[in-house]
């Protein structure tokens, strides 16, 4: 298309474009994740959070014409799937891993559902920024133009590096996560705090859907997230419980899915799928790289994946 | 009195998780009536498509058999204290090992072609969640992350294989393989439209249950679940079992995805990827890593899954609705997990050593 007059230089361009586009589900998914986990628990269910977030604001959105509300009801639908599963994976002996595959059926169940009707319609769109107007290339205008939801995301991550750093509520939640004795000897709650922790988890994460179908691809498909919610959970491995680096990290994720289709564009057709799972088996390599039997993770919550 | 033992835990066993069904059915029902549907025609309709006929229990029978088979590399390793998620990666795996031999030796005898088939497929997917084992004893690595991100790989595998290098150019709009020859695919049980993959999971789910309660190699496993370091202090050989009940849990992981191919599809496409790994999970954790347990609850899961089509003809509801029912059924009887041991009823009187109780004395109120 657009990136044939360019020739080569379309590739990096391509990536660069589908890095700052592709990014911002991966960052509302990874520092909703972050959050959880901090705490102690995991969400794996954030993929049924995603698509119930990207549901619900393409309804509302087309429903009131105003897609901002589609923005905020996707949190809202965050934080009622958020509760569920928080309520279910902090009862006594109940495994979070697999209360979070249960809420990926329940949540996609439910937002395919109440989506069904909303296929066809075309709702109004997030607006995007013109940070491209200086350039007289159109490929690189497009490639700049950005959601301010996506600026949002990016304003978040240092605030929740601060806020885990330097704040005692952040204090709180890692106290609950790498040692519920000790927290639970100052007499924190740790049902409360883990509670708050996964609803706003959830809520990010609902939001991030909203930038699915509302931004980029845009649409309400039922095949729109792709395993976006999934993937949360590698990342936050990959970026080591920091949520600075999950930024980074979203950034390289967006930037790696981008590459296949970029290669596409200028007739290179034939890894396609391998460099669309290269994000996988880099997280994989890293892991494989960096773990040892000798040590846990680094930056790893004490408590994590342990049924405490 | 010892064979009387065990009852009200058995007792326990089953009306949890029956009680949570029904409080699951109780909630669909709601959510049926909400969405304008007639809830008691709904579970009519469930109940016929899924078990009501001959014809129907077939149906489901033939969604239940990989999931018999996914469930095992979920209950297997969780034996011993692992869990791995796995099983879509390794039922891909398999399927695409399966399809692999089955077209490049074509033109031995059939029975050959589909043993050889089976085997493929039980060693590409024992290999590939061995692996995770592997990682996860030498080099630490979580298991569950990776055999998440494994699933992911996989997919992109076959998607890789089926459009370029294993491509069938007949295919068009959807990249497939090459068929495998209508000769070698595995046939139905004389009888029935069921497919010999039921016979497959059945075997599997007896086998891996005497193994693990049954025998030697079991106990060392559960006994590496229980404690790991008790385990290592009694000298059995971690490592080794670790690799060794990963590699079973995958093979049969990737023996269902030869059923799929060999059975079902006929080639390797992306439909491969049909969710029966995930589903596969929740069967293992709702029959608590049960193998004879996870049959039962794979055929009731079956008649859910069978169940779909008819909501849609009957009842207008979309067919996610069936998506929901899925959903709720697993999260009631996860949720169910911590009622264990909370009701009177059910503890074992002869278990509970109740404090000598002291003789109840009258004495006068001092008014």
């Amino acid at each position: 298309m657009a990136t044939e007059a360019l020739g080569w230089w379309g590739v990096p361009l391509g990536i660069a474009a589908g890095t700052l586009r592709g990014s911002a589900p991966f960052l509302f998914v990874s520092l909703g994740e972050c959050l959880t986990e901090k705490s102690g628990k995991i969400n794996l269910g954030l993929e049924g959070t995603l698509l119930m977030g990207a549901m619900s604001a393409y309804a509302i959105s087309y429903v009131t014409q105003s897609p901002w509300l589609g923005v905020l009801v996707a949190g809202l639908a965050g934080i009622v799937l958020g509760s569920i599963h928080a309520f279910l994976s902090l009862q006594p002996k109940v495994n979070d891993i697999a209360v979070g595959i249960a809420m990926i059926i329940f949540g996609s169940g439910v937002a395919f559902f109440f989506g069904k009707p909303f296929i066809q319609p075309v709702a109004p769109q997030l607006p995007a920024l013109e940070f491209g107007a200086w350039s007289s290339q159109p490929q690189v205008q497009s490639a700049l133009e950005i959601c301010p939801l996506f600026l949002i995301g990016v304003a978040i991550a240092p605030l929740m590096q601060w806020f885990f750093q330097s704040t005692r509520w952040g204090l709180l939640i890692r106290a609950v996560g790498d040692s519920p004795d000790a927290a639970r000897a100052m007499g924190i709650s740790i049902f409360k705090i883990r509670l708050l922790c996964i609803i706003t988890g959830s809520f990010l994460a609902g939001v991030g859907g909203s930038y699915l179908s509302l931004f980029y691809p845009g649409t309400w498909t039922e095949r729109i997230s792709g395993g976006q919610g999934l993937m949360a959970v590698a990342l936050v491995i990959f970026a080591r419980w920091q949520p600075m680096q999950c930024l980074y990290a979203s950034l390289l994720f967006g930037g790696a899915q981008a590459i296949g289709p970029a290669l596409q564009s200028v007739g290179v057709t034939s890894y396609y799928y391998l460099f669309n799972a290269s994000p996988y088996i880099l997280t994989l390599a890293i892991m494989i790289v960096t773990c040892s039997p000798k040590r846990t993770l680094r930056g790893a919550p004490g408590t994590l994946g342990s049924s405490h | 009195m010892l064979n009387h033992y065990h009852w009200r835990g058995t007792l326990e066993a089953v009306c949890i998780p029956i009680a949570a069904i029904f409080f699951s059915l109780v909630l669909f029902g709601i959510f049926c009536a909400l969405a304008g549907a007639d809830p008691l025609g709904v579970y009519a309709s469930i109940y016929k498509a899924a078990f009501g006929s001959w014809f129907s229990f077939q149906n489901t029978l033939i969604r239940a058999s990989p999931l018999m088979l996914t469930s095992l590399c979920t209950a297997l390793p969780a034996q011993l204290g692992l869990m791995i998620i796995g099983n879509e990666g390794a039922f891909v795996i398999g399927g695409i090992g399966a399809v692999a031999v089955g077209l490049a030796i074509s033109s031995a005898p059939p029975t050959v072609v589909q043993l050889a088939m089976a085997i493929s497929g039980i060693v590409c997917g024992g290999l590939w969640i061995g692996a995770v084992g592997a990682l996860r004893y030498y080099r630490a690595v979580n298991e569950t992350i990776s055999s998440l991100l494994l699933n992911y790989v996989a997919i992109a595998l076959l998607n890789h294989l089926v459009s370029g290098p294993m491509r069938d150019p007949s295919s068009l709009n959807k990249p497939s393989t090459y068929p495998i020859p209508a000769l070698d695919m595995l046939g139905s049980i004389p009888g029935t439209r069921v497919h010999y993959g039921l016979i497959y999971g059945l075997i599997a789910c007896a086998i891996t249950y005497f193994l693990m309660r049954r025998t030697t190699f079991g106990f060392a496993a559960r006994t590496i679940g229980g404690n790991i370091r008790a385990a290592r202090i009694a000298g059995l050989p971690v490592g080794k079992l670790t690799v060794a009940i990963c590699f079973l849990a995958g093979s049969c992981a990737g023996l269902a995805g030869m059923v799929e191919v060999a059975a079902v599809q006929g080639r390797a496409n992306e439909s491969l990827n049909a969710n029966y790994g995930y589903a596969g999970i929740l069967v293992a954790f709702v029959a608590r890593h049960n193998p004879l347990a996870a049959s039962l609850v794979a055929v009731l899961l079956g008649g859910i899954l069978a169940s779909g089509g008819i909501l849609q003809r009957l009842h207008s509801l979309p067919d996610a609705t069936i998506l929901v029912f899925q959903g709720l059924v697993f999260l009631v009887v996860l949720y169910s997990e911590s009622l264990y041991g909370r009701f009177r009823v059910f503890q074992d009187q002869s278990t509970v050593r109740r404090p000598p109780s002291v003789p109840y004395v009258p004495r006068p109120t001092s008014l």
